[in-house]
C-alpha cells in the first residue's frame, strides 16, 4: 500500500503527513510539485503549509503545479485524495471541492485543539469513524473560513458533502460550522484541521485521559487503508 | 546619481580626502586605526564595510572582555559535550546517540520598535539561518518579549506588530513555536526587547563550520536578490560620496520574505546531505561585508569577489549599498569547483537564484572589484576579528544603595490582615497582565508542525523530540527578570540562571548548556556598563556552580530612550536533554487524589516580587537569595523521581511564587486542588503573605500519585531536600486554600486568561 504525500515549494507538514500514513501502516511515497506521474501510489495527502507563500491565493499557485495534472486526473477516476489546510485550500482552487476559504474572521493565525463532528463516514478518509462522533483535532490556520454562495450550500447540505463540522467553537468563521467536505464519490476530502497531528500520543491533542494522547486523527490514514485493501 | 566608484587607486591617490567617518559611527582612532592597517585611506566601499564590522553590534568591542569569562570560568567536566563553542554562528552540544542541537538565541530589539511587525518578523529569519549553517534542521522557535506598560496607547501598536510579525514568519517557515516570554514594564516603552531563540539537531557527521579554506573554491551567493533593505548608516557615506541631490532614503528594516527562507532551509539540508559544499554562511547584519570577511577569516584564507555579479532587485544600488545591503534570505556557499554542477542542479530544483562571486585565495587578503576597478584590498582578519576592543568606564550607580535600602521591609508596605484581602491579592496578581495567561499571543503560533513537540507553552519549558526511534529530546526553557536584575544585576543574572535551569529540570530532562541575549542600556554609560559587568560575572560564576557551559549568546546595547537605560535584561536560555520525551513532566494537574508536596523552603522574600509589583507598584530592596547548589540538588532529585515514574507533575515557583503556581497548575487542565498553608507558616516561620507571594528561589510543586508517595517522600530526604505536603488534587472543579478562599476553576480561568485579549483582542 503506497501514499503519496507531495510537497510544494512552501508546504510544512509533508514530513509529518508520511510519518501518519507509516504509523496507519502503509507505505509514505513523496511526490515533488513538479513530478508528471504519481509513481503508481493507492492514494494522495496534500499536507498543510503556506505552497508558495500562499502567494496570489492560498492554493492557488500549487493548483497549477504540474503534479496536480495528474492528482486531478486520477481523483475524477476515483483515487483517494486527502487534502489537509493547505491541501484543502488546492482542492478548492482545482474545483475537486466548492467553494472558497478565507482569512478567520478575527483575522489572526489560530493554533487549538478543535473539536469536531464527522457528518459523513461514507467515504474513503472517514469511513473508520461512527456517524455523528466528537474528534479532536489540531487545528492551525491564519484562512480557514470556509464560505459558498447559497446554492452551493444548499447543494452541499442537500446531498450530504459536509464531511465535518466545528464543534463547540468555529474558530474561523466558516458558513455553516464548515470544517471539511467531501465530494459525491467520497474518494476526496478536504479539511482544515490537521490529522497527522493527531496520530501518536505523547505529540497530539490533549483529552480528558492524559495531555497530548489524541490520536483521533490516525483514523483518516486506516479508513483509506482499509478501504484499498477491501476494494 | 553618478556611478564613479571610489578605488584602491583613488585612495592612494586622494589620501586627504574627507571621509564621512563619523556619520558612519567610527571614532577619529578607529578611522586611523583603518588607515593604519591600510597603508593608505579606506576607499568608501572599505569605509563601510569597518564602520559596519566594527560597529558594537557586529564586534562585540563593548563586551568582549566581559564574554571572554564564559570561555574561562570553566571545567573540562563542563565542556566535554561541547562539539563547538563561542564564537561561531552557534554553539553546538552533544546530545548523544550521535546526535547534537545547537540553539541561541539573539536580539532584534530595535528595528522592531521601529517597524514591529518586520523587525520581529526577520529576527525569527536570521536566528534560523544562524542554526542553519551549523549544518543543522531547525526544529524549533521560542521568543522573548518585553514591551511598555499596557496603559500605553503605544504598546498595543509593538504588541499586535511583533507578535503578528513571529507568527507571519514563524508559522511559514514551519518551525514550531514551542515557549517564549512576554513582560511588560514601562521601561521599555521606548524600547521593546524582541528577542528570538532558535534550536536545530544534527546528527555529529553532518557539522558544518562556516569558512572558507580551499584556495580555488567558489563563493557562491544564493537566495533572494539584493536589494535595498537595511542600508543604514552607509546611505550617509552614499550622499556624501556619490549623490549631491542628497541621501537616498532607504527603509532602514529589513523585510522578510519567509517562504523564501523555507525554500532556502530545503536547499540548504540538501546541498548539505548531497556533500557539495564546504561551508555555507547566513547574511544577517552587515550582509555581504560580514559574509565575505568572516567567511575568509575563519578559513585564514582570502577571496576574490566581483561584486557586479551579485544580483540586485535595484539596479541603482552603489558598491557601498550591495556590500551593506540587508536584504533577508540570503546565504554565501564556498563550493570546491568540481561540485558546482551538483550545486546547480540542487538549487535549480528549489527554483532559487545564485551566482558565482568569485573565489577563495590563499593569500589572506579579501579583494573587491566593482567591474575593473578595485574598490576592496584589506586583510579579512581585520574587518572580521581584529576589531577594536574597549575596556570601559565602570562606575557603581550612585542610586544603586538608595534603592536597595528602599525593600519592603523598610517601607513597611502594607501586607493583608483578612483572608478576603489576600484572597483579592492572589486574583489581582494572576490576572496581572504580566501573570496572566498569554494564550492569546501563543495560540497565534504553531507548536504542532513537525509532530515532534513533546511539551510547549503554557509549560515550564519546550521540549521537542530529536530522535523519533529512540524519543531522545531537548528542552529549552528562557528566563531574565529586569527588576531582580535592576536591584542586583550580578544576582539577577545568576536568579535567571536558576530559573531557567529549574524549569528545565521540571519537565524532567538534565540541563546541558547556557546560551543568552544581553539587553543593556548604553555601554557608554560607566553605569550601564557596571551593570553589564556585574550581570556577565553573575551568569559565568553561576554557570560554573551549576557544572554547565555557555556556548554561545548575542549582546544589545544601547537600549535606552534618552538617557533612560532599560532595566538590564540578560535572557539565559537553558537546554536540557532528556533520553526520552515519553517521560516528561507536566506543570499541571491531570489526576485527581494526588498530594500535592513543595518542594524548598519559603523566605520572606518579597522584594523586587510580583506582589510588590501589582499591589504596591513598587521596587526596592535585594532580590531573592540565589542556593545553585541546592537547585542543583533539586534538579537532580526531579530527575531522579522523573526516571522512576513519581511526579504526575512538576511546576516551578517563581514570579508570583505559590499562588501563581497553583493557579497556573489547576487551571492546565482544569482540576480542582485543596491547599493548607499552616505547615509551611509553622516550618519557614512567614506569615500568609510570604507563603503565597514570596518568590524565594530552590522551590517546585509537584504531585505525586498516593502509590508513590512512601517512595517519593523517602528520596527526597534521603537527599536532603525540604519536602512538606501542602495539599492534594479533587474532582470538586475548585481551588481551595485553607484560611485564604476558595475559587471555582471558572472563576479562576476567566480571571486569569481574559486579561490579554481584553488589552489587546
Amino acid at each position: 500500500m503506497k501514499i503519496g504525500v507531495v510537497t510544494f515549494p512552501g508546504t510544512l507538514d509533508d514530513r509529518d503527513a508520511q510519518r501518519a500514513v507509516r504509523l496507519a501502516g502503509a507505505e509514505a511515497v513523496s511526490l515533488w510539485h513538479a513530478d508528471t506521474n504519481l509513481h503508481n501510489v493507492d492514494a494522495v495527502v496534500l499536507p498543510g503549509g503556506f505552497s508558495f507563500g500562499d502567494y496570489l491565493r492560498c492554493g492557488a499557485i500549487a493548483a497549477q503545479a504540474p503534479v496536480m495534472e495528474s492528482i486531478i486526473d486520477a481523483a475524477n477516476g476515483g483515487l483517494p485524495v486527502l487534502g489537509i489546510c493547505n491541501g484543502f485550500q488546492v482542492l478548492v482552487e482545482s474545483h475537486l471541492l466548492p467553494g472558497g476559504l478565507i482569512r478567520n474572521e478575527h483575522q489572526h493565525f489560530i493554533c487549538r485543539d478543535q473539536k469536531l463532528i464527522v457528518e459523513n463516514v461514507d467515504t474513503a478518509w472517514t469511513n473508520g469513524f461512527k456517524l455523528g462522533q466528537e474528534i479532536t483535532i489540531p487545528l492551525k490556520n491564519g484562512e480557514g473560513g470556509y464560505i459558498a454562495d447559497t446554492e452551493t450550500l444548499n447543494r452541499l447540505e442537500g446531498e450530504g458533502l459536509i464531511a465535518f463540522r466545528y464543534s463547540e467553537v468555529n474558530p474561523n468563521g466558516s458558513v455553516n460550522n464548515i470544517a471539511g467536505l467531501k465530494n459525491k464519490k467520497g474518494n476526496v476530502v478536504g479539511l482544515m484541521p490537521h490529522p497527522e497531528h493527531a496520530v501518536e500520543p505523547g505529540f497530539g491533542p490533549d483529552t480528558a485521559v492524559a495531555m497530548r494522547s489524541g490520536v483521533d486523527g490516525l483514523t483518516f490514514f486506516t479508513s483509506v487503508i482499509n478501504q484499498l485493501v477491501n476494494a | 546619481m553618478t556611478t564613479s566608484v571610489d578605488t584602491t587607486k583613488d585612495a592612494k591617490q586622494s589620501p586627504e580626502k574627507a571621509q564621512p567617518w563619523k556619520e558612519l559611527g567610527l571614532k577619529l582612532e578607529e578611522y586611523e586605526n583603518i588607515k593604519e592597517i591600510l597603508g593608505r585611506r579606506p576607499t568608501s566601499a572599505e569605509l563601510a564595510m569597518y564602520s559596519v564590522m566594527w560597529s558594537e553590534h557586529c564586534s562585540y568591542k563593548s563586551s568582549k572582555i566581559y564574554l571572554r569569562q564564559f570561555g574561562e570560568k570553566v571545567t573540562p567536566e563542563m565542556t566535554k559535550n561541547l562539539m563547538v563553542g563561542m564564537g561561531e554562528n552557534a554553539g553546538v552540544v552533544d546530545i548523544g546517540e550521535g546526535w547534537a542541537v545547537t540553539f541561541k538565541v539573539e536580539s532584534h530589539n530595535h528595528p522592531s520598535y521601529i517597524e514591529p511587525f518586520q523587525g520581529a518578523a526577520t529576527g525569527v529569519g536570521g536566528i534560523v539561518r544562524d542554526i542553519l549553517t551549523m549544518g543543522a534542521r531547525p526544529i524549533a522557535v521560542m521568543d522573548q518579549l518585553r514591551f511598555g506598560a499596557v496603559a500605553n496607547p503605544d504598546t498595543a501598536r509593538v504588541v499586535h506588530g511583533v507578535v503578528s510579525g513571529i507568527s507571519f514568519y514563524g508559522n511559514c517557515l514551519g518551525l514550531p513555536n514551542i515557549g517564549g516570554e512576554t513582560v511588560f514594564d514601562k521601561v521599555y516603552q521606548g524600547n521593546p526587547l524582541v528577542n528570538a531563540l532558535s534550536v536545530g539537531a544534527l546528527r555529529h557527521e553532518d557539522l558544518k563550520l562556516a569558512k572558507a579554506t580551499n584556495p580555488g573554491d567558489l563563493v557562491i551567493l544564493f537566495g533572494a536578490r539584493t536589494g535595498a533593505d537595511g542600508i543604514g548608516g552607509v546611505s550617509v557615506l552614499a550622499s556624501e560620496t556619490f549623490d549631491a541631490d542628497g541621501p537616498s532614503r532607504r527603509p532602514a528594516v529589513q523585510v522578510g520574505d519567509p517562504f523564501a527562507e523555507k525554500v532556502l532551509i530545503e536547499c540548504c539540508l540538501e546541498l548539505y546531505a548531497a556533500q557539495v559544499v564546504a561551508g555555507i554562511q547566513d547574511l544577517g547584519g552587515a550582509g555581504l561585508s560580514c559574509a565575505t570577511s568572516e567567511l575568509a577569516s575563519n578559513g585564514q584564507a582570502g577571496m576574490r569577489v566581483q561584486l557586479k555579479n551579485v544580483l540586485l532587485r535595484d539596479e541603482s544600488l552603489t558598491p557601498e549599498e550591495i556590500l551593506m545591503s540587508e536584504s533577508q534570505e540570503r546565504m554565501m556557499a564556498i563550493v570546491p569547483k568540481e561540485s558546482l554542477k551538483a550545486f546547480t542542479a540542487i538549487v535549480d530544483k528549489h527554483e532559487v537564484e545564485y551566482s558565482v562571486l568569485g573565489e577563495v585565495i590563499k593569500e589572506p587578503r579579501l579583494y573587491i572589484n566593482w567591474g575593473d576597478e578595485e574598490i576592496v584590498n584589506v586583510p579579512p582578519r581585520s574587518v572580521a576579528h581584529d576589531g577594536p576592543v574597549y575596556e570601559r568606564p565602570v562606575l557603581y550607580p550612585t542610586w544603586l544603595d538608595q534603592l536597595n535600602r528602599d525593600s519592603v521591609i523598610n517601607n513597611n508596605l502594607r501586607r493583608a490582615t483578612e483572608a478576603s484581602e489576600l484572597a483579592e491579592q492572589l486574583v489581582q496578581i494572576v490576572s496581572s497582565p504580566n501573570q496572566a495567561s498569554k494564550s492569546w499571543i501563543t495560540d497565534q503560533y504553531d507548536h504542532y508542525v513537525g509532530g515532534n513537540t513533546a511539551l510547549a507553552m503554557p509549560d515550564d519549558s519546550g521540549m521537542v523530540r530529536v530522535s523519533e526511534e529512540t524519543g531522545l529530546g531537548v528542552a529549552i526553557a528562557t528566563d531574565a527578570n529586569g527588576r531582580y536584575c535592576q536591584l542586583d544585576p550580578y544576582q539577577g543574572a545568576k536568579l535567571a540562571l536558576a530559573e531557567a535551569y529549574r524549569n528545565v529540570a521540571s519537565s524532567g530532562a538534565v540541563p546541558a548548556a547556557v546560551t543568552n541575549c544581553l539587553n543593556f542600556g548604553s555601554p557608554e554609560n560607566p553605569e550601564v556598563m557596571w551593570q553589564f559587568k556585574q550581570a556577565t560575572a553573575g551568569l559565568a560564576d553561576g554557570c560554573l556552580e551549576l557544572g554547565i557551559p555557555v556556548t554561545g549568546g548575542n549582546v544589545s546595547f544601547y537600549n535606552q530612550t534618552g538617557d533612560v537605560a532599560i532595566h538590564p535584561t540578560p535572557v539565559v536560555g537553558v537546554l536540557g536533554v532528556i533520553d526520552d520525551v515519553a517521560r516528561r513532566v507536566p506543570s499541571g494537574w491531570q489526576d485527581q487524589g494526588n498530594n500535592i508536596y513543595l518542594l524548598g523552603i519559603t523566605r520572606d522574600e518579597l522584594d523586587g516580587s510580583v506582589w510588590s509589583e501589582v499591589i504596591h507598584d513598587h521596587l526596592g530592596g535585594k532580590p531573592p537569595v540565589v542556593d545553585l547548589k541546592g537547585e542543583k540538588a533539586l534538579a537532580e532529585l526531579l530527575h531522579g523521581a522523573s526516571l522512576q515514574g513519581l511526579v504526575a507533575s512538576a511546576h516551578d515557583l517563581s514570579e508570583g511564587g505559590l499562588a501563581q503556581a497553583v493557579v497556573e497548575s489547576s487551571l492546565r487542565f482544569g482540576m480542582g486542588a485543596r491547599f493548607w498553608l499552616n505547615e509551611i507558616l509553622e516550618r519557614d516561620n512567614v506569615d500568609l503573605t510570604a507563603a503565597l507571594f514570596s518568590e524565594s528561589t530552590g522551590r517546585v510543586i509537584v504531585s505525586v500519585g498516593r502509590e508513590d508517595d512512601v517512595k517519593f517522600v523517602g528520596l527526597c530526604e534521603a537527599r536532603g531536600i525540604p519536602v512538606l505536603r501542602i495539599g492534594v488534587t479533587d474532582a470538586s472543579e475548585k481551588l481551595e486554600i485553607q484560611d485564604v478562599a476558595t475559587w471555582n476553576l471558572s472563576d479562576l480561568k476567566q480571571a486569569h486568561s481574559s486579561t490579554i485579549p481584553e488589552l489587546f483582542g
